[in-house]
């Protein structure tokens, strides 16, 4: 057994949500310059030279890449050998979150109650935990701060088995549409297939930062991936929606063995930054 | 790439008009900072009648809520959250002398409507710029509603603040009219 301290487990997420929020992934920005090169639109690359600028000030001050900082998405991974100690799991990755948001001078958008007090927390918890044993005697950390204009335009559909794939292509592609500008096109879009309706858009978010545009190791659904990449960018939506033929970067497929009656479908949408850090202790 | 037309706070209904859809601008003057919660409680003032806690009259509304300022910054990273949650609210606000909006996203047909009527310009700020837009920022104070916290009222006083003229105030959307030009 290899003994983890909860003070280990805060000190990891509090540097992971910093890094998160103030750094761009390197692959992401590569994409955004690509995309520049390959806009049309004249406002379209404007806002692509916009949005590299905001990133690079933001990695060279150290400021958040956006003022909403987000939700505290967090992914663990505990290797079975693990022996924690010195204090609760959960209250030590809340703890890094608190410490994060607070000596970072990151914004706490967590409201307490949903309907009826919406009384915000002030520390930007609780951080929403998906924990996963695994063999071995370490814990992977994965953070998202993910942000609510995008996290508002998702959407899943419990489709027949019959739709098949052209359900799932119209499916997404409509998702998208209907978002418009709002979730801060160009979007990278986590697709979700089968699994049960929850889990479907846990593995859509997830999605969301594999390494950008690295195709699905399933050629079939690669090239679903690119069909669907393919049918939005016609889409004409453009950068920030004001019109171009880039309004995602990626779409990356996730799937899971499923029921003999369903075909759920989760699309989750995320903005141009992405933003995630992983970390191991 | 077209030229840039400054324009300085507080606005009125001549310079509204010269303000056309695609317009790329820069704001100087002083802007303020409201978002949801904020919004919710203007309109509940607006319907009992009382005294609201700024003068909407040819100001501008940021939808935005800034993250705080780090030591030595006047603005913490601040860039436009998405407009529609505000659209049940914009038209008493409109009515009330209100005549800019700077947000991202789309409309609601009610408030497109009430921007023909009173003359107002919405305006696009790029979503996920905010360490940029906060350059911008010279000054910025919450003068109401404090206890929101980040959904406070603020104050920005700003120069060159860089926009997009979206809706025009003869109604015209380039949310509409741009996207086309590039389906297939």
């Amino acid at each position: 057994m290899r003994e983890v301290k909860s003070s280990q487990i805060t000190d990891k997420i509090k540097e992971l949500f910093l890094k998160a929020n103030f750094y761009i992934n390197p692959d992401l920005m590569q994409r955004l310059e690509k995309a520049l090169e390959e806009e049309n639109s004249p406002i379209g690359k404007y806002v692509l030279k916009m949005i590299i600028e905001n990133n690079e000030i933001a990695s060279r001050e150290e400021v958040p890449i956006c003022q909403d900082t987000g939700l505290a998405v967090v992914f663990v991974e505990v290797g079975q050998e693990v022996h924690l100690v010195d204090g609760d799991f959960t209250e030590a990755i809340n703890q890094g979150v608190r410490e994060a948001y607070q000596e970072g001078y990151l914004r706490k958008s967590v409201v307490d109650d949903p309907v009826f007090e919406r009384k915000n927390t002030k520390t930007n918890t609780p951080a929403i935990i998906y924990t996963k044993i695994v063999p071995g005697d370490k814990i992977k950390f994965l953070v998202m701060p993910k942000g609510f204009g995008s996290e508002n335009m998702s959407a899943i559909a419990m489709l027949k088995p019959a739709d098949g794939e052209k359900g799932i292509v119209d499916f997404v592609v409509e998702t998208v549409k209907k978002a418009g500008p709002n979730p801060c096109p160009p979007t990278i879009i986590g697709v979700g297939i089968g699994g049960t309706i929850d889990k479907a858009m846990v593995i859509a978010k997830k999605a969301i930062v594999r390494k950008i545009n690295q195709p699905n190791k399933n050629p079939k659904y690669a090239a679903l991936e690119k069909e669907i990449l393919t049918k939005i960018n016609n889409l004409g939506i453009g950068p920030a929606g004001l019109g171009g033929n880039i309004t995602s970067l990626a779409v990356h497929i996730d799937y899971l063995p499923t029921h003999i009656a369903g075909l759920p479908v989760a699309v989750n949408v995320c903005c141009h930054a992405a933003r995630h850090a992983e970390g191991a202790i | 790439m077209k030229k840039i037309i400054k324009i300085t706070t507080p606005l009125d209904t001549k310079k509204i008009i010269k303000l056309k859809t695609g317009d790329f601008i820069n704001i100087t003057g002083n802007i303020y900072g409201a978002r949801d919660a904020a919004h919710k409680r203007v309109f509940e003032l607006i319907k009992k009648g009382q005294k609201l806690p700024i003068e909407l009259k040819g100001q501008i509304i940021f939808y935005a809520g800034p993250t705080p300022a780090k030591p030595g910054y006047q603005c913490g990273s601040v860039g436009p959250t998405t407009s529609y949650r505000m659209d049940p609210y914009t038209p008493s606000l409109l009515e009330r002398g209100l005549k800019g909006m700077i947000g991202k996203g789309f409309r609601s047909k009610e408030v497109i409507d009430s921007m023909k009527k009173n003359k107002a310009v919405y305006f696009a700020a790029v979503g996920g710029t905010a360490a940029l837009i906060a350059r911008s920022v010279k000054k910025s104070e919450v003068i109401a509603y404090k206890d929101l916290g980040a959904e406070a009222v603020f104050r920005f006083y700003v120069e060159d603040f860089p926009a997009i003229v979206v809706v025009d105030s003869a109604g015209n959307n380039l949310y509409e009219t741009e996207p086309p030009k590039y389906r297939k």
